[in-house]
């Protein structure tokens, strides 16, 4: 009953930081712009085998989720699934659809994937996993989830009405593509575009291919996935300026000017003061929207409160790492504005993070209409 | 990681909601920086405190309900919703009272907590002087030693409620030859009719007398109103800076129901213009953001976050810089600094908001009969304008975050 992450939680959170931070992730980046996802994926198995993407997957699928993961509540208080003895979501719950993800975990993760910036689809991948769980089509599930829980399937995934652009259709193993009430699996994608950050690479999907599952039921799902996406968008976007930030800190203590190191003037202490109030008042909004999404609808709060949730995490968090990032530039000068100091990974990955699933004003809109 | 309530503060939030219901004064009083409105203001602090919901977080020895600092915010929320009136007692509830539940002797409590509780005594602070604002410590008021007790002499200024008030509390110099400027200081009450004390109200931006200078000219005060020893009143006062900078001063309800009503002004409004529709969304994010901040604050402290051990110590001077990150400092009250920023910007951007809003109408003040909510957003707007200004400006607390929080250099300010 405390808004507050738990020793466990905690503890993932910190192998997750310890794992990226010995694996050269800037030398992933750099090679999955340049179309090399070799290392890329290489990181990703470990991601897996850290048990990342079993949360967004149901134990019977090789996953963690609902249960499987010990830090998650068990007595269903948090609006978990009701768990019976075997560990198993009851049948009137898994057929209601409303299998919940392990949000509060996943969101944290996603935080420390910000702060390494971690290359792929990561958030794609998780939204599919959650629009299948929606769906909770059985054949649909056999055939992606066990993939994804363990590493080896990287999935891009379009909401048209979200956008035109795939991120990495050209580097994942499958493409999902929302098209109106429709699930598409696409063969194949128009040309890869040049982007404002060369690791998200962005290509129309086809559109003419297989039908995997039609009607208002995908519909349905598609938004409750997109709510996911942008959620762990919020969140990997806050990492992106947590990390902003700590760089931005090393630099102006090093860096003399006048004979003394810039971070003492109170014109560059002021910029961080800012950065970090924002980061500080956007974090706390990821997860009280993490909270909400992992109860669904059973909560008294509400779906169209939960997507305003979301969309205040989406606005706050995006909003804080670009004006890290903004920060990070103006106070290492013209040093930040090259490409070669790995400064640049993040300073792109803000601005992009920004707008994707979810404008700022897009999610405005929908703050105000979950607002009561 | 949970939002919800435990069942049994719930109930307490039915019951507080129940009594707001049927106590809240249907016609709102009268600004309570007139002499009017603070005998009005002072009469509502007795209807609280006759039924024990005037100081709810503290002892039930002093008029309060043992209240847990979960259960303190929960009251706040549906204070705030319920439109009651803004409390003329609060420089003593938050700032005084927090500072004598951790340095006050048990005597002091039981002389001053109950009279402050029923409204009876209303406190001013007297912290700053000509010289010294946001530079506390390089106050020049002292306080000489005589038989009995200090006397005090000098020149405070900027003290809110001073006008009306019964009595204050301030910082005296009573070693000038103290080795450091924060040194040498004594924390004491007064009262502001004893003998040797001029008050002159200062009109604020709209006029009415929010402050006060006062005039001190060898004012006789006891030794049983020094709090802590003689000399160390910059320590007293640091815990009560760090409170008027936190969550007491300014509760997240307040905020959360400001916001609540812009939207229902934005409603009402020409929903086409979205430059607007984005500042009252942001208004939105910015109180649920402040909200949810100060929730996971009072469960770090209700977890155990190190706190002294006095009743009122759940309320203030707790480490770290807040939110779910952990603590990147080990505290010294940087995450008050970052409370005090965030909530007095975001208390102007709800203002600004629906006065823009509210158009033309947005210029109608003070019980204007034409204003659809008589003049009560441009009067919030008014007294939000201080927000930056005083507790510390937030150009000093930004030092502070940066200094205290991220670890950066000292240099000239």
């Amino acid at each position: 009953m405390t808004f507050l992450l738990d020793d466990e939680q905690h503890e993932f959170g910190r192998t997750l930081d310890r794992m990226l931070s010995a694996a050269d992730v800037a030398g992933a980046v750099r090679a999955w712009g340049a179309d090399d996802t070799g290392p890329g994926r290489k990181v990703w198995q470990r991601l897996a085998d850290a048990g990342v993407f079993a949360l967004a997957v149901p134990e019977e699928y090789g996953g963690a989720a609902p249960d499987g993961h010990k830090g998650a509540p068990q007595d269903g208080r948090c609006g978990e699934a009701p768990v019976g003895n075997d560990g198993a979501a009851p049948e009137g719950y898994r057929a209601s659809g409303l299998l919940p993800l392990l949000t509060v975990e996943m969101s944290l993760a996603f935080v420390v994937l910000g702060c390494h910036a971690m290359p792929g689809p990561v958030v794609e991948t998780v939204a599919a996993a959650a629009l299948l769980r929606r769906l909770d089509d059985p054949a649909l599930n056999r055939r992606w989830l066990p993939g994804i829980a363990t590493g080896g399937h990287l999935v891009s995934y379009t909401d048209q009405a979200h956008g035109p652009y795939a991120l990495d259709a050209a580097a994942a193993d499958t493409r999902f593509v929302i098209m109106d009430d429709r699930l598409l699996c696409a063969a194949g994608h128009g040309p890869v575009q040049p982007s404002l950050d060369p690791a998200r690479r962005l290509a129309r999907p086809a559109l003419d291919d297989e039908v995997l599952a039609s009607g208002p039921e995908v519909r349905a799902a598609a938004a409750h996935a997109a709510d996911v996406a942008a959620l762990l968008t919020a969140a990997q976007a806050l990492g992106v300026g947590r990390r902003l930030l700590a760089d931005t800190i090393t630099y102006v203590q090093q860096r003399k000017q006048f004979g003394v190191a810039i971070g003492s003037f109170q014109a560059v202490k002021h910029r961080l003061a800012d950065a970090l109030l924002a980061l500080e008042f956007a974090q706390p909004l990821v997860f009280a929207a993490a909270v909400a999404l992992a109860g669904g609808e059973r909560r008294a709060h509400g779906e169209r409160r939960t997507r305003g949730d979301v969309a205040a995490a989406k606005v706050a968090a995006g909003e804080a790492a670009y004006g890290a990032a903004r920060t990070a530039l103006q106070l290492h000068g013209a040093v930040g504005y090259t490409e070669e100091l790995d400064l640049s990974l993040w300073i792109r990955k803000a601005r992009a993070l920004r707008s994707a699933w979810g404008t700022p004003s897009a999610c405005r809109a929908r703050v105000l209409a979950g607002a009561p | 990681m949970d939002l919800e309530h435990a069942p049994e503060d719930e109930e307490f939030r039915h019951t507080a909601r129940a009594w707001l219901t049927t106590h809240v004064p249907v016609t709102p009083l009268p600004s309570l920086e007139t002499e009017e409105g603070f005998a009005a203001h002072r009469k509502w602090e007795r209807t609280l405190a006759a039924d024990r919901w005037s100081v709810v977080s503290w002892p039930e020895e002093y008029g309060g309900r043992g209240a847990s600092l979960a259960r303190w915010l929960i009251f706040e929320e549906e204070y705030y919703a319920a439109n009651a009136p803004g409390r003329v007692s609060q420089n003593g509830i938050s700032l005084l009272a927090p500072t004598l539940f951790e340095h006050g002797s048990p005597a002091q409590l039981a002389r001053v907590l109950p009279p402050m509780a029923s409204g009876e005594v209303v406190w001013a602070q007297a912290w700053s002087e000509p010289e010294a604002g946001s530079d506390l410590a390089s106050l020049r008021s002292r306080a000489v030693r005589t038989e009995g007790g200090w006397l005090l002499s000098g020149h405070k200024t900027w003290s809110s409620r001073a006008a009306f008030a019964d009595r204050a509390f301030g910082l005296f110099r009573s070693d000038p030859n103290a080795d450091r400027p924060h040194r040498g200081l004594t924390y004491v009450m007064f009262d502001l009719r004893a003998p040797g004390v001029t008050v002159r109200p200062i009109a604020r931006l709209d006029g009415k007398p929010a402050f006060a200078e006062l005039f001190l000219d060898e004012v006789f005060v006891p030794d049983e109103d020094v709090i802590g020893e003689p000399g160390q009143g910059w320590r007293v006062a640091m815990s009560t800076a760090g409170n008027e900078r936190g969550l007491t001063l300014r509760s997240p309800g307040r905020f959360t129901a400001a916001a609540e009503r812009l939207v229902a002004l934005w409603r009402r409004a020409d929903p086409s213009d979205t430059a607007l529709r984005d500042r009252v969304a942001d208004a939105v994010i910015g109180a649920r953001a402040y909200h949810l901040f100060t929730r996971a604050h009072a469960d770090r402290l209700a977890a155990g976050a190190s706190l002294g051990d006095g009743p009122g110590a759940g309320l203030g001077a707790h480490p770290g810089a807040g939110g779910l990150g952990g603590d990147p400092s080990g505290g010294l009250g940087g995450d008050s600094s970052l409370n005090k920023v965030f909530w007095s910007e975001l208390d102007i951007a709800l203002h600004e908001t629906a006065l823009d809003l509210l158009g033309a109408e947005g210029e109608l003040a003070g019980h204007a009969n034409d204003s659809p909510d008589q003049g009560g957003w441009a009067d919030g707007w008014l007294f939000s304008l201080a927000g930056p200004i005083y507790a510390g400006t937030n150009e000093i607390q930004r030092d502070i975050i940066a200094e205290r929080l991220l670890g950066l250099p000292k240099g000239r300010r």
